[in-house]
């Protein structure tokens, strides 16, 4: 049977990813229950969300008292980039029937994303691309929650005085460094990275989406006079 | 947590899964349409990361009690310094936690 075939292809490929997914969800389910989440509303996070860095932001921004609309909105802006891949995916996905099309939006994350597309524009490729998505799908989903589950138990056991949620900006840092190699996106990180110190004081949080807002703002406008 | 705030907590993770979703089925549900506009934003959604990465990173390290903190000897600040260098030059993301962590708990309890 070549579905089940192409779903174990696809979980197969995916294993390699999953030792770098367990311990930055490991690390939310630990932070998670750290700043006052229940370990229920820990583990439904990332069921409901499967996102990662939107995750780890959302927590901290919780952590920080900062109103609901903010966190909704800070997650949203995170999340952002995955309608790029929405884009990318429809052509082959469009075409199917509802319920597949909303199983396999429900996977669209980074990995998924770019070892699926790998595999689409494959020259000779004889996968059936949805089963093959699923697989990766599932793959890290599984080791995606599992990281939660085994966090939140972690996490109970962890005294406050740690100060663990300090993990929280190292990731990002991580994350971010490696696109600071890029001259504009520098320029972006710097500015960005400086309105929201300035404006740290605002209220509800609202130096960050000014920061982001700037930041954006300025690599649009010197990516438009650079292709001039 | 008070239950106001367990309440609100809930609130994120159902509105702000349905809007992350809606993100990831968009065009996968408007296959056809619209592919012009995305095409265009493309490369301002491609700054988004650095952007909003950066926002979300500086204030932890530099900001104290809503006062810039930025004093030597503030644990923040030097984990955060060195966790910088050792990303730039690592690219790995076990690295820089466990080299801003050391630091962090280095100045906190010993310094």
């Amino acid at each position: 049977m070549t579905a089940r075939r192409d779903f174990v292809a696809g979980m197969k490929t995916m294993a390699p990813v999953l030792p770098g997914i367990v311990p930055f969800t490991l690390i939310f389910g630990v932070v998670a229950v750290d700043v006052g989440l229940s370990p229920l509303q820990a583990v439904a996070m990332s069921v409901v969300l499967f996102a990662g860095t939107s995750q780890l932001a959302a927590i901290e921004l919780i952590g920080r008292h900062t109103p609901a609309v903010l966190v909704v909105l800070t997650v949203v802006v995170i999340n952002l980039r995955v309608v790029m891949y929405s884009v990318s995916m429809a052509p082959r996905f469009g075409p199917l029937g509802t319920r597949w099309r909303a199983v396999l939006s429900y996977f669209l994350t980074d990995h998924v994303y770019a070892l699926a597309i790998t595999e689409a524009e494959a020259e000779g490729s004889s996968v059936s691309l949805r089963w093959y998505y699923l697989g990766l799908g599932v793959a890290i989903w599984v080791a995606f929650q599992a990281g939660t589950v085994a966090g939140v138990v972690l996490g109970a056991t962890v005294p406050d005085s740690l100060g663990l949620e300090f993990v929280i900006p190292l990731t990002f840092l991580a994350i971010l460094v490696p696109e600071l190699k890029d001259r504009m996106n520098a320029l972006v990180a710097v500015v960005a990275g400086g309105v929201a110190v300035v404006g740290a004081g605002l209220p509800m949080n609202l130096g960050l989406f000014v920061a982001t807002l700037l930041g954006v703002l300025l690599g649009a406008a010197l990516t438009e006079v650079a292709g001039e | 947590m008070t239950p106001a705030s367990e309440w609100l907590i809930w609130l994120v993770i159902v509105v702000g899964g349905l809007a992350t979703f809606a993100l990831r089925a968009s065009f996968i549900f408007l296959f056809g349409q619209f592919d012009d506009v995305i095409a265009r934003l493309e490369p301002v959604l491609g700054f988004v990361p650095a952007a909003v990465l950066a926002a979300l990173v500086a204030p932890s390290f530099v900001v104290q009690d809503a006062s810039l903190g930025a004093t030597l000897g503030n644990e923040r600040l030097l984990a955060g310094v060195g966790a910088l260098v050792v990303a730039w030059v690592s690219e790995n993301m076990l690295a820089t936690i466990v080299a801003g962590m050391a630091i962090f708990w280095a100045v906190r309890f010993l310094g």
